[in-house]
């Protein structure tokens, strides 16, 4: 027993570090990000988890499958057994697949639970889905502007190379502050988007007629990607997201920036 | 007696007029066919237009209206039309009854459905186009859809009847046509997967059919079920729908646990193991499928609470379709193995449905399914469950019967090939879905980012040589029902197969169990 377990760890570990490798080679990525939120390290260690069990079980119900292939063939004068129930083993095969899923339930509870606590956020972004576009309004500090994908159509016929971030390219990002506590607030003017960032593993729809809420503390200075996850229409495919995080500090001279740029505007046109 | 008892009536009348179960079982399998064929024909356009970043073949609203259709038509014109073409030709022979119990009304549910269909398939040449919201319709999409959406609820409203009817006939026949000595426990498994499937029917294809009625008042009798405006809710349509959509997965599964659960106790010569707890599971997971619906909407915000109930039930399922995996490799182990073709693809099936379970009870744990909800991790998952799950389940299903059916043996040789085609093909074309969904590749879109290129490349090719594999099998059946191969025997496959089925002469008397056959026979068979 525990020699079989010891080789079922051997071979997950060998199958990860094979297909690992493969990609780093290829520069591949074939796995969910680790993201930079609390948020996405828990749906991934969540996820690590369950792929971790069904590999191993996977293991042990494809390796008897397999050894009864190759060993009771009628062709090499298997005669058959005669047995057709068991109870006792059939309750232990009810009962361990049950105590395995409350295993997985704690964590995944958990996650949920610090998933939807909205409270004590920072400040709060109104995200609004458009066919086919973003709107974000960076509520107390009277910013907001549209996000529109940057693709060109010459690209996506083909007549020009297409950009190392083709269609994960927007006019404009979604600028926010590191190490904060961001509410987003979603909703959509015409029908249902999905707002996803995977590396802040949030994903929520935006439905036309209702807000809905989530939250991201990101961790590391980046430019994180993302589309938008629900048909929506003809252009779907071409709503990408793009967020910016800045240090706080960045981010205020940002928004000191916004706000400037937007007062030159009102002086201008009331000149 | 007339002389229509003797045999069919000639030319075109036999089929639109037939009342016979074989004739009818028959050309919902034609039927399916043909539909698997239109449904695959837009899969290859799919995958062709994926082939590469960019924009080259179709628009991407023809791209949505193909997906669209795909959908559509693989689920509601080839998967569930061939499950009711095995319950039609199998049912009756299974347990000992000379037709189903309606048959008059089991031939208009038939020809209801190729009428269905080829309004829905018009939508294509109508002002606007086909629907292009997805096979889901979402509202508000929906009911902004094209003119053509009211003609897709038409034939919605006309699949669902059609389903009905089968459905009630199913239950009919089974409560009341078996014969003497076949008690419930003691009736054949797809019998009992094939019950339970048509109680499923039964509840949800009218909550199917008030969805696209309450769709059709939105759209054009300012009504505003899903339109927040007038005080509706979108999402309310995604409850309705997915109370149907849930057990409907089942409906496109349970048969296919009935067909290999037939399958393996042939081709291993030992009994299934578990049979009472194989029909407590079917049971068990019809019953969960009523209250999960909602994890298909865990991005749509719902209260803790609620999001808590629905993961845990969801997570639930995986106990009985474990016990039914269990089993199934309890009958496997220690038998007497032989590989022909319908043992090929129901071994497939175990192996590969598998998978999809795996892949299953991840997407259960709502964290995770946030990262994997509406990616091609979730288009690998389901393509897992219902290609190399029920789809698998019809080709074993047709390759271990046809012989009966026929009186022909198919050729097993090109058999194998079908079957060695399919299952590498179809794991090169959805395996590496599962991939390109965890790095982020939202399902449902024409053109992708440049680091989704290789993985999609590879699907396509993939599924390029699984459609063309198709053919083959076309051809393999065609063979057979002219009569191209060895004659086969009344029992078929060696060391005499269970079922009533097999007691009869190969091809069957065009009315069989005219008298029903003896408790004896029944005891034997069982
Ligand atoms: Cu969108």
């Amino acid at each position: 027993m525990h020699k079989a377990l010891r080789l079922v760890q051997l071979c997950c570990i060998l199958i990860g570090s094979l297909l690992s490798s493969v990609a780093s080679a290829t520069g591949l990525q074939y796995n969910m990000t680790r993201g930079v939120t609390p948020v996405s390290h828990a749906q991934y260690d969540l996820h690590m988890t369950v792929l971790f069990i069904v590999t191993a079980i996977g293991v042990l119900v494809f390796g008897l499958l397999i050894f009864s292939i190759f060993r009771y063939r009628k062709s090499k004068g298997a005669k058959a057994a005669t047995f057709h129930e068991n109870v006792q083993i059939e309750v232990i095969w009810t009962v361990i697949p049950f105590v395995i899923l409350m295993v997985l339930a704690v964590p995944a509870t958990k996650t949920l639970i610090a998933m939807e606590d909205t409270r004590k956020s920072e400040m709060t972004i109104a995200v609004t889905g458009y066919q086919w576009y973003w709107h974000y309004e960076y509520l107390n500090e009277d910013i907001s502007f549209y996000s529109n994908p940057a693709t060109t159509a010459e690209e996506i016929a083909g007549l020009v190379p297409k950009s190392g971030y083709y269609q994960l390219e927007v006019d404009k990002p979604l600028v926010v502050p590191t190490n904060t506590k961001i509410r987003f607030a979603f909703s959509a003017n015409d029908v249902i988007h999905a707002w996803w960032v995977p590396a802040l593993g949030v994903k929520r729809d935006t439905i036309p007629g209702f807000i809905n809420e989530s939250w991201a503390v990101i961790e590391e200075v980046g430019t994180y990607r993302g589309q938008c996850a629900e048909l929506c229409g003809v252009r779907h495919g071409y709503m990408p997201i793009v967020v910016e995080a800045i240090t706080p500090e960045e981010f205020e001279a940002w928004v000191a920036e916004q706000k400037g740029g937007l007062e030159e505007v009102i002086e201008e046109s009331e000149a | 007696m007339g002389d229509h008892h003797h045999g069919p009536a000639k030319g075109l009348s036999r089929w639109l007029l037939t009342t016979n179960h074989k004739d009818i079982g028959t050309l919902y399998l034609w039927f399916a066919f043909i539909m698997f064929l239109v449904g695959g024909a837009f899969a290859m356009v799919i995958r062709m237009e994926l082939f590469q970043p960019g924009n080259q073949l179709v628009s991407p609203n023809t791209f949505n209206q193909l997906t669209t259709m795909h959908g559509l038509i693989m689920v509601f014109g080839a998967i569930m039309p061939a499950f009711t073409g095995f319950a039609n030709w199998l049912i009756p022979m299974m347990v000992g009854a000379p037709d189903m119990a309606l048959p008059r009304m089991n031939n208009w549910s038939f020809w209801i459905l190729p009428f269905a269909f080829a309004i829905l398939l018009s939508s294509w040449f109508m002002d606007g186009g086909a629907p292009n919201f997805g096979w889901t319709f979402y509202a508000p999409l929906s009911t902004q859809g094209p003119p053509s959406t009211d003609f897709f609820i038409l034939s919605v409203h006309m699949m669902g009847i059609s389903s009905i009817m089968g459905a009630i006939n199913v239950i009919v026949t089974i409560f009341n046509m078996r014969a003497p000595g076949m008690t419930l426990m003691k009736m054949p498994i797809f019998c009992w997967s094939w019950l339970i499937t048509a109680f499923l029917l039964i509840a949800v294809m009218p909550i199917l059919a008030a969805a696209v009625t309450m769709l059709l008042t939105d759209r054009n009798f300012g009504t505003s079920f899903f339109d927040a405006a007038g005080g509706g809710d979108p999402v309310l349509f995604q409850h309705i729908f997915w109370f149907f959509g849930h057990p409907e997965v089942y409906i496109m599964i349970l048969p296919a646990f009935g067909i290999v659960s037939e399958i393996l106790p042939t081709f291993t010569r030992k009994r299934l193991f578990g049979r009472v707890s194989m029909i407590y599971a079917i049971v068990a997971i019809a019953g969960l499928s009523f209250i999960v619906w909602a994890h298909h909407m865990f991005t749509t915000g719902m209260p803790v609470i609620a999001g808590l109930f629905f993961m845990y039930a969801t997570m639930l399922i995986a106990v009985p379709t474990g016990v039914k995996i269990f089993n199934w490799a309890a009958t496997i182990f220690r038998g007497a193995l032989t590989f022909e073709t319908p043992m090929l693809f129901a071994l497939g099936f175990v192996f590969l449905f598998t998978i999809g379970g795996f892949s299953g009870l991840m997407l259960a744990l709502i964290p995770a399914d946030i990262q994997y909800h509406d990616t091609y991790f979730v288009v690998a998952h389901f393509h897992y469950v219902l290609v190399s799950g029920a789809l698998f389940s019809i080709f074993a299903g047709a390759y271990y019967w046809l012989p009966k059916w026929t009186g022909t043996m198919y050729n097993e040789t090109l058999g194998k090939f079908h079957f060695w085609l399919s299952a590498i093909s179809f794991n090169i074309t959805f395996f590496p879905m599962h991939f390109m969904g965890l790095a982020g590749m939202p399902r449902r879109i024409p053109d992708y980012a440049l680091q989704f290129a290789d993985f999609n490349r590879i699907s396509s090719i993939g599924s390029f040589v699984f459609g063309l594999s198709q053919l083959l099998f076309l051809y393999i059946i065609i063979q057979a029902i002219r009569g191209k191969g060895k004659k086969a025997t009344d029992e078929v496959w060696d060391d005499h197969p269970r079922g009533l089925e097999w007691t009869l002469s190969s091809p069957p008397a065009y009315h069989t169990f005219e008298t029903p056959p003896s408790e004896k026979l029944v005891e034997e068979h069982h």
